[in-house]
């Protein structure tokens, strides 16, 4: 009997039909578009019409599949087996199996035992996320495969999820990095997320065969895991119908089940009954009056206009490179529009920029005077290089202006753009608090653009639709990769395209909302909001938005463009006597290379991508320093206590001549707070210390495949490639103490922990990292404050050093504690220097304050770098700390590293020269508890509170805006209050 | 309306006179167990009604008022205190909150002042919250923790742990459907009642009312076809709670497989011996530790009675006694492990295997840093050391769908039918069989 097997996945439909040999007879691939049953209607007709209405199995399967296998009552199979049954079938002497679908990722291991493992919820999508990245370089996948068998090198892109990997993506493209190497690098992401996320640890290896639709149409993508995993061609499996093996698996598998007639099946899917929704929401507008008034309301916050062909007199040029967009507004002396443009990058925001400059410049003739220019967004300072533009203002200061140019009064506003979602509340005429949304939720106006397109609309007529849904899906507040999934319950609930797009918009509110701003009332918002930013011009948004807000607000007609506008007054405002923007003929002959490069300035050896334009100058990216690119060297001077502490540990010197061997110690987690004490400890019983290095990302990729959570924190991630360092180095020993408790240094604190990770992760370590077992891994839980140390550290070391004595022990002990007090008072009177130096300037203080471990470059990306290079001193938390008491507190204050952040906070937010940034490594669920308290201890003085969240991205736009920002919102507050610290050299 | 009273540090205390007045209410976590520690609390002179909500609002309300990326736990149950003051249900200046605080290394024992917090920006800031801890922290003039409190919440865990431990089994297999949840309310009803008339623990009573309730149990019909066991690990919430699940137990059930959730004791146990292990590794002062071993000893005594009462029910696993627990767990993590459900969460999934449950749930809220660790970090060693073991993670988030977990679900359900497939089939030794000599030897064990 012939076996029928239908696999609706997230996005699109598979359909097999085999005999009894199981040959395939027919076979179909479509995209479903969100109309699941429909297109199966359509199949099951198609299959009648071949073979006629005969009995047949069937069953149904796929992540999309279970609700249409519910309601019509047919036999489900759940994906991972159909795909482990097909390749048994079809593919005997395989060993494991790699299948990427829509938005999942599975990996079956063969062998004694099947073992199944599926994406994490929180691994994004993968080929969804493919379509993203292409739409974001403005091609299609098959183009994106094209490029990309053209590359030349790989930029490292954030592997865990989708939203993370386009914050890298979108920078690169900015910058001008070359889209043969950015296509190539995006499919190795995907060949690293499933590595490192899925495998975890367990090896793939033998004969691998390769699944799913994305593997079966970009064979670039296959190439690449076949080079990374090192298979060789015998090895590596691509059959030939890929893409339908889970369907085909699913037919083999039917065949337990009763046999239906196929005209029984079309006739069950016909009836399916509706389940009666759940989660859905009122509709955006209950009848067509009440959306006319609503665009007449919004149409009356417009701008004069001005015509170029007539007028005579000064112009002033706007430009907002943004991350995906390009906008330009040129205005003339009462800020009439006399030009804009707002179109998407391409990819190539460079040329884009360039065609419409050329078009500026002609419009301007001999009658307009150009008297200056402005940009900001994500490509300030590439476009300033290249174009000469007179001015490179901070984002939130350029929609500030402009926003006060609508509404003189504004105290709120929002603007959310492609990809990012920027918040300020603005008082007594100062940018008062800033929120950008953190890289889990970015991408928000362009996953809503991506989801238009991957169901055939454009996403005008998506948002049209939407304006109308009647019943709209309720998809949760969280980032775009849960949506997805909440997406894909509604469909199986039945949802329409244009419930699931009101959905969508009410969605991107709630996360403005309750993610980025944090609101607990609408209320807390002030009574001037002007909202902005191109997603703004989607009125399902917007009416979302006023709905939940509970409030009207004012959206300008030129939300697209408020940074660009912004920009052009802020330039009208500086009031220079003539542009240097480059001239018509620059412009005509202008030409732009980009190169890559290896920074050798020092051993961090940074990837560079080198931009040169006519007329010798020259952009270069991809430095964690000024020196690559070729920068001031005043920077190197502002005292950077983070600097020092880092170096201060990488210089502790291991002894020459042990007695007793060696002892690899890996250089993460609280080691960068402990280790002067254990460097001592062993020095003094006669053993050499080998330190593992300083993280890099080449250690990180050393060990990443034997992390079993995806989503703990970098700082614990990059614990195993320093194990596999230490190895590589011929340790025979390592030693790696677990340390659940930590330094009383504050007689009023509740307690002393560690966090969990930090406490506990040397028995991950031994636990996932087989190589452990080859040498002596020592790792007993040890306490140096404790009293009574001395005994539990000798018995702890007795067994490896059988000569060793206990008065040996205490002796070292004693050292050691000295040795420890040494560093930490090196640390504040490193401090006090800085301070004194700052102060003796004028110059502003930054206590960049997180775990100790932040100071490790690769976890902060030389954020405090950045920060000396706006011309701030940076000082650590515990310089401070001691002069601080935060008591009483709002939290149980139970960590000892938290304890230091409280009192710190509470010594800036009485310290007019100091400023407090707090770097939290994303995954770190302690500093949902810190930051809230942090928030309160410096606004209840009117101090600012600035987070920045860090995880393995390298790229700090996002830090940049903040930290400039942050100089900018100062500035601004002391010019209204009459003082003024210079906050640039 | 009672005054308002703050101590030294400005905290809202909960008053006698708030203790005569108010209604305090308590987030739903064990149903079977709540009704015994509500009625505790109770005697205890409270007047206590436990949260059974569970609409889409609790999320909501929690989003709002509490920091996004705390614990989904968090998130959930200050959600659905908020949501209940909001409800217009109660009078909100007769209310009192309580909530539990273990005093550990993670998030938990932050999770009253992340309340309090959302209470102040809900503009509840009158509404007092009272702190349910045995490690003495906060200390209120209007509840304190007697000893026949104390002795009669352990009596209620032990009587909960029971009826849960049968309740699962003969729900799988009971021939007339509910007489089991009969049985439970039947035996529910009876001790709450009595519990009023034990002010010191009574281990003679409890011997009497575990050996009616195993007898009971025992006289339930069942029959039917074997069906996969599944035990379901976890954080304490997510675990056991079915707002914090998404009713896990119910959909298991509904899948056709028995479920098999370890009890509280052991949570319970384990809490009280980490102070014992503390000393042991770090060292401390003798009586602390004489202290503390002398109440583990003391709930020990309590699961030893439970597992010798309960296999007096004639069909029925017996729970696993914690010492074995422990045992098992050794080589891989320390016993110093314990911040959140520490190395007792690994030892559950390796007793599970070791009693023939190969088919494990661990659940895991969403950012649980213990979870890391002591769940998914310890997945390797425990396949290698089970190679059969069939074990699924599943994330708990106020963003997650039901859908994708029960897809992951059905993928380790699909795993276990075909399991038992083969072993009834003969191809693998059977282990139920084992498992039924396993708990013949049990049997005798504790007979003796």
């Amino acid at each position: 009997m012939k076996s029928l097997g239908i696999d609706v996945g997230s996005t699109t439909v598979k359909a097999v039909l085999i005999d009894e040999s199981g040959e395939i007879l027919y076979k179909r691939y479509e995209r479903h578009n969100a109309r699941v049953r429909e297109l199966i209607a359509l199949i099951l007709g198609d299959v009648i019409k071949s073979v006629g209405p005969v009995e047949v199995h069937a069953a149904v399967t796929g992540s999309a599949g279970l609700g249409a296998a519910e309601r019509a009552k047919l036999p489900f199979v759940q994906e991972v087996v159909a795909s482990s049954t097909a390749v048994e079938q079809f593919l005997p002497g395989t060993d494991a199996v790699v299948e990427l679908g829509g938005e999942d990722a599975k990996i079956v291991f063969f062998g004694q035992v099947t073992e199944q493992r599926m994406n994490g919820t929180c691994a994004g999508g993968t080929g969804a996320f493919i379509d993203q990245m292409a739409t974001l370089m403005d091609i299609t996948a098959d183009e994106l495969n094209e490029l990309a068998s053209h590359a030349e090198k790989l930029y490292p892109i954030a592997s865990r999820c989708g939203v993370f990997a386009k914050t890298d993506v979108q920078p690169l493209l900015n910058q001008g990095a070359r889209r043969e190497d950015v296509a190539a690098s995006i499919l190795q992401a995907v060949v690293n997320q499933t590595i490192a996320g899925l495998a975890q640890g367990r090896k793939i290896e033998g004969n691998v065969a390769f699944l799913g639709g994305p593997l079966a149409f970009l064979p670039e993508l296959g190439k690449l895991f076949v080079k990374t995993l090192k298979l060789t061609d015998e090895q590596a499996r691509f059959p030939k119908d890929g893409q339908y093996f889970v369907a085909l698996g699913c037919a083999v598998e039917a065949r337990r089940f009763e046999p239906l007639r196929l005209d029984d099946v079309a006739a069950r899917l016909d009836k399916a009954e509706e389940i009666a929704p759940s989660g859905r929401l009122a509709p955006l507008f209950a009848s067509k009056e009440e959306y006319d008034e609503f665009t007449e309301r919004h149409a009356q916050a417009a701008v004069a206009t001005a015509d170029p062909a007539t007028y005579e007199g000064d112009a002033w040029l706007g430009i907002d490179a943004g991350s995906t967009t390009t906008k330009l507004v040129l205005i003339t002396d009462d800020a009439r529009i006399l030009y804009s443009y707002y179109a998407p990058n391409r990819g190539d925001p460079v040329e884009v920029l360039r065609e419409q400059l050329l078009e500026v410049r002609r419009l301007l003739g001999s009658k307009i005077q150009l008297r200056g220019s402005a940009v900001t967004g994500y490509g300030e300072e590439l476009m300033c290089a290249a174009y000469g533009v007179d001015d490179g203002i901070v984002e939130t200061v350029a929609h500030y202006t402009a926003a006060k140019f609508f509404e003189p009064q504004v105290d709120y506003i929002i603007d959310i753009g492609g990809q990012d979602m920027k918040c300020f509340r603005v008082h007594a005429g100062a940018i008062d608090s800033i929120m950008l949304n953190e890289a889990c939720s970015s991408g928000c106006g362009s996953f809503i653009e991506t989801f238009a397109k991957a169901i055939g609309h454009t996403t005008p007529e998506f948002a049209k639709l939407g304006l109308f849904g009647e019943h709209p899906a309720d998809l949760g507040s969280r980032c775009t990769v849960f949506m997805n999934s909440s997406v894909k319950q509604a469909q199986k609930e039945g949802a329409t395209v244009a419930d699931i797009s009101a959905g969508l918009s009410i969605s991107v509110v709630k996360n403005a909302l309750y993610k980025v701003i944090r609101v607990a009332d609408p209320a807390e918002i002030g009574e001037h909001v002007v909202v902005q930013g191109g997603t703004f011009l989607n009125d399902a948004i917007l009416r979302a938005f006023e709905r939940e807000l509970g409030r009207e607000v004012t959206r300008p007609a030129i939300a697209g463009l408020m940074g660009a506008f912004g920009c052009a007054l802020h330039a009208r405002e500086v009031g220079r006597a003539e542009s240097g923007l480059i001239s018509l003929d620059e412009l005509e002959h202008f030409e732009h290379t980009s190169s890559a490069a290896r920074c050798g300035l020092c051993g961090n050896n940074c990837t560079l991508t080198v931009n040169k334009f006519t007329g010798g100058r020259r952009f270069i990216t991809g430095n964690r320093c000024e020196r690559g690119a070729g920068g001031k060297k005043s920077a190197e001077e502002i005292p950077n206590v983070y600097a020092y502490k880092l170096e201060r540990l990488q210089n502790i010197k291991p002894i020459d001549n042990p007695t007793r061997g060696e002892i690899g110690i890996p250089f993460v987690l609280n080691f960068f707070d402990t280790l002067p004490f254990w460097s001592e400890f062993f020095a003094k019983i006669g053993v050499k210390v080998v330190l593992s290095g300083t993280s890099d990302r080449n250690i990180y990729s050393l060990g990443q495949d034997t992390i079993p959570s995806d989503t703990v924190c970098y700082p614990a991630k990059l614990v195993h490639g320093h194990i596999q360092a230490l190895v590589d180095k011929g340790c025979r020993r390592i030693f790696y103490p677990c340390a659940p408790y930590n330094n009383v240094e504050y007689d009023k604190a509740d307690n002393y922990y560690n966090c969990p990770v930090v406490a506990y992760y040397p028995e991950l370590i031994a636990a996932n990292m087989p190589v452990t077992k080859t040498i002596e891994y020592i790792n007993p839980y040890l306490v140096y404050t404790r009293r009574g140390f001395e005994k539990k550290a000798f018995e702890a070391f007795k067994p490896y050093y059988p000569d060793l004595t206990l008065g040996e022990v205490k002796a070292a002990v004693k050292a050691a504690r000295e040795a420890d007090e040494q560093f930490r008072s090196d640390i504040r009177v490193q401090g006090e220097r800085a301070i004194a130096w700052a102060r003796s300037r004028g110059k502003r203080i930054i206590v960049l304050s997180g775990r100790p471990y932040h100071i490790d470059p690769e976890i902060n990306h030389g954020i405090d770098r950045l920060i000396t290079s706006l011309g701030l001193a940076v000082v650590t938390e515990e310089t401070v700390a001691a002069q601080g008491n935060a008591a009483p507190l709002h939290v149980l204050n139970q960590w000892s590293y938290h304890a230091r952040l409280y009192n710190a906070a509470e010594y800036v937010s009485r310290t007019s020269d100091m400023e407090f940034v707090q770097l939290v490594s994303f995954g770190c669920g302690i500093d949902a508890i810190t930051g809230d308290e942090l928030r309160g201890i410096l606004e209840s003085k009117g101090k600012f509170y600035t987070q920045v969240k860090i995880d393995e991205i390298t790229n700090l736009g996002a830090a940049k805006i903040r930290l400039r920002s942050l100089v900018a919102a100062m500035e601004a507050r002391d010019r209204a209050s009459g003082k003024a610290v210079s906050a640039r050299g | 309306m009672a005054k308002l009273v703050y101590d030294k540090e400005g905290r809202l205390l909960f008053t006698k006179e708030m203790a005569a007045e108010y209604t305090v209410l308590v987030p739903q976590m064990l149903p079977i167990h709540f009704e015994f520690i509500t009625k505790a609390l109770s005697l205890g002179g409270l007047n206590v009604e436990v949260l059974n909500t569970t609409h889409r609002g609790i999320i909501d309300a929690g989003l709002k008022h509490v920091h996004n990326d705390i614990c989904f736990p968090a998130l959930l149950v200050i959600g659905q205190m908020i949501d209940a003051l909001k409800s217009g249900k109660y009078d909100v200046h007769k209310v009192a909150l309580m909530i539990t605080q273990t005093g550990g290394g993670c998030r938990a024992s932050n999770y009253i002042h992340l309340l309090r917090k959302g209470l102040i920006k809900a503009g509840y800031d009158f509404v007092p919250v009272i702190s349910l801890n045995l490690s003495g922290l906060e200390s209120n003039p209007g509840f304190h923790m007697s000893l026949p409190m104390i002795s009669r919440l352990i009596c209620g865990v032990v009587y909960g742990d029971a009826l849960m431990w049968l309740s699962n089994h003969s729900r799988a297999y009971e021939l007339n459907v509910g007489e089991t949840d009969a049985l439970v309310k039947k035996w529910t009803t009876k001790i709450s009642d009595e519990m009023k008339h034990t002010r010191l623990p009574n281990r003679k009573k409890v011997r009497e009312n575990l050996l009616g309730i195993a007898k009971d149990f025992g006289n339930i019909k069942m029959g039917g076809e074997p069906k996969p066991r599944v035990g379901v690990v976890g954080e304490i919430y997510v675990k056991f709670a079915p707002l914090g699940n998404n009713n896990l137990e119910r959909f298991l059930r509904s899948e056709g497989a028995e479920v098999v959730v370890p009890g509280l004791m052991d949570f319970l146990i384990f809490k009280v011996d980490n102070r014992v292990e503390d000393s042991i590794i770090y060292g401390g002062k003798a009586a602390k530790k004489a202290v503390a071993k002398i109440l583990r000893d003391y709930i020990i005594g309590y699961q030893n009675l439970l597992r010798e009462c309960l296999s007096a029910a004639d069909g029925y696993p017996v729970p696993a006694r914690y010492g074995d627990i422990k045992e098992m767990v050794r080589g891989f993590l320390g016993y110093g492990n314990k911040m959140g459900e520490g190395w007792l969460l690994t030892a559950e999934m390796l007793e599970l295997i070791h009693s023939g449950v190969n088919n494990i749930v661990c659940t895991q809220p969403f950012g649980c840093l213990p979870n890391h660790i002591v769940g998914k970090g310890m997945m390797r060693p425990v396949r290698e050391a089970n190679p059969t073991a069939n074990i699924v993670a599943i994330d708990y988030d106020p963003g997650t769908t039901s859908v994708n977990q029960e897809n992951r679900l059905k993928l380790m359900l699909a795993n276990a039918r075909k399991a038992l497939e083969r072993q009834q089939a003969g191809e693998h030794p059977s282990t139920e069989r084992q498992y039924e000599q396993a708990e013949q030897t049990e049997r005798e064990t504790v007979a003796r």
